[in-house]
C-alpha cells in the first residue's frame, strides 16, 4: 500500500473536522495518521475508552466519526471491542453480514497503561483481530493532568507536583510496548506523530495483521506538557531525536528499529521546551535530571540490543 | 451432550440453564467462571466444543470484561448472553448501568450467592439486590424448571421494542444450581420459534447506517430524558412480562406472570417470598390450610419491575403480611429490600395490612420447615392480635 501524500490525500476522512479537541492537540493528528493506514475496502468500527478523544468527538447529538463508534467505560475499551469483534465473526459466519470489518480502539495512556491494562492483556491473549492504538500524552489529561504510569520521571503533574521535597514524578515509566510485545501478538510498534509516514506504514501493517495489533503513539498535549500549542509536532520529533521515545516495531517476534538516531540529542533540549520539566533546571534537582538522562540512555541501549543494532 | 427433546428429565439447575442457553443459541456468550455459576459456563463450553451452538464463545479474563464484551456485541446486533453471581456481579456493577442505559437486550442468569465479607459461597440474594437500581429486569426462579423457563422468556422480554432492557434471571446458588430437579424440557424447534430472530433498528455492523453508541452527554444535557425513558421502558415491561408469560403457557403448559399466588381467595394472613425459599414456605402454607388456617402466599417472580399496584390490590384486604427477605439493606432497622418496597407501596392506602419482615438464609443458612413453622405461628398471632410484635425479625440465627 502507498504511503505517498498524493494517495493518502484521497483517502476518506474517518475523523471529521468540527470536533472539540484543543487546537494543537496531538491526539486527532495521531488518529488521522493511523486511519490513513486502514484499507479502503473495509468498514470500520471505532472505540474509545473515556477520555479527551471520546468527550470531544461524540458530544450528543453531534458526532465526528464517519464510521460506527462505541464508548462503554474507562477501563474496558479492549474488552468492549472484543465483544463487537466476536459478534462480527459470529454474524459473518452465519452469513448475516457481507462486508469486511476492521476494529480500532483509541485509548489514552491512562486508559491503556493503567486502568485498562487487564482488559487489553485479555484481548491480546485471546487473539481478537483489532488494532489497539494508545495515543500517549503521558498523563491523565482529560481529568486535568494527573500522573499515569506512562509519565516520564521528573515530570510535574497535579498528582506528582514538585516542591521542597519533590522533583516531580519519582518513578520511571512502565514499558507498555514491551509488555504488549510479550503477549507474542503479530504486530506491536512505537510511533510518533512527527514521523507521519512511519505511522502510516505501521498502521498499514497493524491493519494487515491477522490478530491483535498494537501501536503506542506519542501524541503531545500542550496543556499538560506546558509548551506553546504550535510546537506539538516539534516536541514529538525531539522525543525521537533525544531517544526518549524510540521508534521500533515488533513484527511476529522480530524487533526492528524503524528510525535510526545517528546523533542522539541531549535530553535537556527536549525537557527545556516543556513547563512540566522547568523545575528540573535548578541546582537542587541536578541529580534528578541526571538520573532521567541515565534512564533514557539505558533504555535506548536496551532497545538497540533488542533490535539487533549493537554488537553485544 | 444434547439432551433428548421434549421430555421430563432430572437436571441440576445449572445444567437446566445451560440447556436453555443451547436452545436460545446466542450469537455471542462472554463469560467468566465463579462458584456456584461455573457449571453453566463449563457445560455451555462443552456444547460449543461439540458444535451444538453457533455461538462465538469469548472466555474473558474477568466479569468486568464479560459484561463489557456483551455490551460491545449486543450493540452490534448480536443476541448475547453471559452468566455470573456474587463478586462477579459486583465486579460488573458499573457496566450493568451502561448495558441498561444503552438499552441493550442482554440476558444474564445470576446464580444468587452471598457477597463477601466474610467470604461465603452459598446462597442469599444480596448480590442481585445490590443491582436492583441498575435498570435491569430481575426475575426470580423457584427451581430449575423456572430458571429454564425464565431464560427463554427473558429473551423475548428484553428484545421487545417497548422494553429493550437487559434481564437478569435469578436462581439460588447450590439450592437450585446444584440440586437435581425433575423438570420438563421443550423441543428445540418450539423454543426457537418462540424466541424468533433478533431484529434491531440500530447496530454498529450496519454499513449503510453507521451507528454511534454511547456518545457523551456532558454539554447538551439529555441525560435526564434518557433516564426517564428508561423508567418508562421498565413500566412497559409489566405488560410485556405478562404477555410473554401467557404466550409461553400456550407452548409449555406452565403459567407465568409477575407473581404466583396460593390461597389468596380467603387468606387472612399472607407470606411473600422469592426464590427457592418459596417451595419450603408453600409446603407449610398447604399444611396449615389443610388444617383450616386461612393463610395465603405470594411468590414474587418479578422484583424489577416491582408490581406494587397489583400487590396492593391483592393484599389490602388481608390482616397481616410477612415478607421473607434473603438479604438485608443495612439501613439501620428498615428491613430487607422486598419488605421496604412492599411497605412503601401501601403508604397512600387507607386500608392496609400489618406488615412484618423475616430476614432469613443469609450466606446459605438453611430455611427449615421448623423455622417457617415458627414464623407462621408468629404471623398468625399477629393477625389475630392486630399488633406487630417486631417489625424486622432475623429467622434462624445461632446467636
Amino acid at each position: 500500500m502507498s504511503t505517498k501524500l498524493k494517495d493518502l490525500a484521497k483517502k476518506r476522512e474517518i475523523l471529521e473536522s468540527g470536533h472539540r479537541m484543543c487546537a494543537g492537540c496531538g491526539a486527532p493528528v495521531a488518529v488521522r495518521q493511523i486511519l490513513m493506514g486502514a484499507p479502503d475496502d473495509v468498514e470500520l468500527v471505532i472505540a474509545n475508552p473515556t477520555g479527551c478523544l471520546e468527550v470531544s468527538t461524540t458530544i450528543y447529538p453531534f458526532n465526528s466519526w464517519n464510521a460506527s463508534y462505541i464508548h462503554c467505560g474507562f477501563e474496558n475499551v479492549a474488552s468492549t471491542l472484543s465483544g463487537t469483534e466476536a459478534a462480527y465473526r459470529s454474524l459473518k459466519r452465519q452469513g448475516k453480514i457481507e462486508e469486511d470489518y476492521r476494529f480500532v480502539a483509541f485509548g489514552g495512556d491512562g486508559g491503556t497503561y493503567d486502568i485498562g491494562l487487564q482488559a487489553l492483556s485479555g484481548v491480546l491473549e485471546r487473539g481478537h483481530r483489532m488494532v489497539y492504538v494508545c495515543y500517549n500524552n503521558e498523563a491523565y489529561m482529560n481529568t486535568g493532568i494527573q500522573r499515569s504510569s506512562a509519565t516520564l520521571k521528573g515530570a510535574w503533574t497535579t498528582t506528582s507536583p514538585h516542591g521542597k521535597e519533590s522533583f516531580g514524578k519519582t518513578e520511571n515509566r512502565k514499558d507498555l510496548t514491551g509488555i504488549v510485545a510479550a503477549h507474542n501478538i503479530p504486530y506491536a510498534a512505537q510511533a510518533s506523530i512527527s514521523h507521519w509516514r512511519d505511522v502510516v506504514r505501521k498502521a498499514q501493517k497493524a491493519f494487515e495483521a491477522d490478530g491483535p495489533s498494537f501501536i503506542n503513539i506519542l501524541a503531545p498535549c500542550h496543556r499538560g506538557w506546558r509548551y506553546p500549542m504550535e510546537q506539538t509536532i516539534e516536541l514529538a520529533r525531539l522525543a525521537v531525536q533525544t531517544c526518549v521515545w524510540p521508534l521500533y516495531e515488533v513484527e511476529n517476534g522480530v524487533w526492528n528499529l524503524t528510525t535510526k538516531v545517528k546523533k542522539k540529542k541531549p535530553l535537556e533540549e527536549y525537557l527545556k521546551l516543556q513547563g512540566r520539566f522547568a523545575h528540573l533546571f535548578t541546582e537542587q534537582n541536578q541529580e534528578a535530571l541526571q538520573s532521567i538522562q541515565e534512564y533514557v540512555d539505558r533504555d535506548w541501549e536496551r532497545i538497540l540490543r533488542l533490535c539487533g543494532e549493537t554488537e553485544e | 451432550m444434547a439432551l433428548l427433546e421434549s421430555k421430563t428429565v432430572a437436571l441440576v439447575g445449572n445444567d437446566a440453564v445451560a440447556e436453555a442457553m443451547r436452545q436460545v443459541n446466542p450469537d455471542v456468550v462472554a463469560a467468566y467462571p465463579i462458584t456456584p455459576q461455573t457449571d453453566i459456563v463449563q457445560t455451555f463450553s462443552a456444547m460449543a466444543a461439540d458444535g451444538l451452538v453457533k455461538t462465538e464463545l469469548v472466555n474473558v479474563e474477568s466479569e468486568h470484561s464479560a459484561m463489557s464484551a456483551c455490551i460491545g456485541a449486543a450493540a452490534s446486533g448480536a443476541r448475547v448472553m453471559t452468566a455470573t453471581c456474587s463478586q462477579g456481579l459486583a465486579l460488573m456493577w458499573e457496566l450493568l448501568y451502561i448495558a441498561s442505559g444503552l438499552r441493550l437486550p442482554i440476558v444474564m442468569p445470576n446464580v444468587n450467592r452471598a457477597l463477601s465479607a466474610p467470604i461465603n459461597i452459598h446462597c442469599d440474594h444480596g448480590d442481585s439486590m445490590g443491582a436492583r437500581d441498575s435498570g435491569w429486569i430481575q426475575l426470580f426462579s423457584e427451581n430449575a424448571q423456572e430458571a429454564y423457563d425464565n431464560i427463554i422468556q427473558a429473551v423475548r422480554i428484553s428484545e421487545h421494542p417497548d422494553v429493550y432492557l437487559p434481564v437478569m434471571v435469578l436462581l439460588d446458588g447450590f439450592i437450585i444450581s446444584h440440586a437435581v430437579d425433575r423438570m420438563d424440557l421443550m423441543e428445540d424447534e418450539k423454543v426457537r420459534n418462540f424466541i424468533g430472530e433478533r431484529s434491531e433498528p440500530y447496530t454498529m455492523l450496519d454499513s449503510k447506517n453507521p451507528t454511534c453508541v454511547g456518545p457523551f452527554d456532558g454539554l447538551y444535557g439529555y441525560f435526564f430524558e434518557f433516564k426517564r425513558q428508561q423508567e418508562e421502558a421498565m413500566k412497559n415491561s409489566f405488560q410485556v412480562i405478562q404477555d410473554v408469560g401467557k404466550e409461553f403457557e400456550k407452548i409449555s403448559g406452565r403459567s407465568y406472570g409477575l407473581f404466583q399466588t396460593l390461597g389468596m381467595e380467603d387468606a387472612e394472613f399472607v407470606v411473600i417470598a422469592q426464590g427457592s425459599g418459596a417451595g419450603t414456605i408453600r409446603h407449610q402454607v398447604e399444611c396449615m390450610r389443610s388444617s383450616g388456617i386461612p393463610v395465603g402466599m405470594i411468590k414474587l417472580r418479578s422484583f424489577r419491575p416491582f408490581p406494587a399496584k397489583q400487590l396492593v390490590e391483592l393484599l389490602s384486604g388481608v390482616k397481616a403480611v410477612a415478607v421473607f427477605d434473603r438479604s438485608d439493606t443495612f439501613a439501620g432497622g428498615m428491613g430487607g429490600p422486598v419488605f421496604i418496597e412492599l411497605r412503601s407501596s401501601f403508604y397512600e392506602q387507607e386500608k392496609k395490612p400489618l406488615i412484618t419482615n423475616y430476614i432469613y438464609g443469609l450466606g446459605g443458612r438453611d430455611l427449615s420447615i421448623a423455622l417457617v413453622k415458627q414464623a407462621m405461628q408468629e404471623i398468625h398471632e399477629m393477625a389475630s392480635s392486630g399488633r406487630v410484635k417486631q417489625m424486622v425479625n432475623y429467622l434462624g440465627l445461632k446467636e
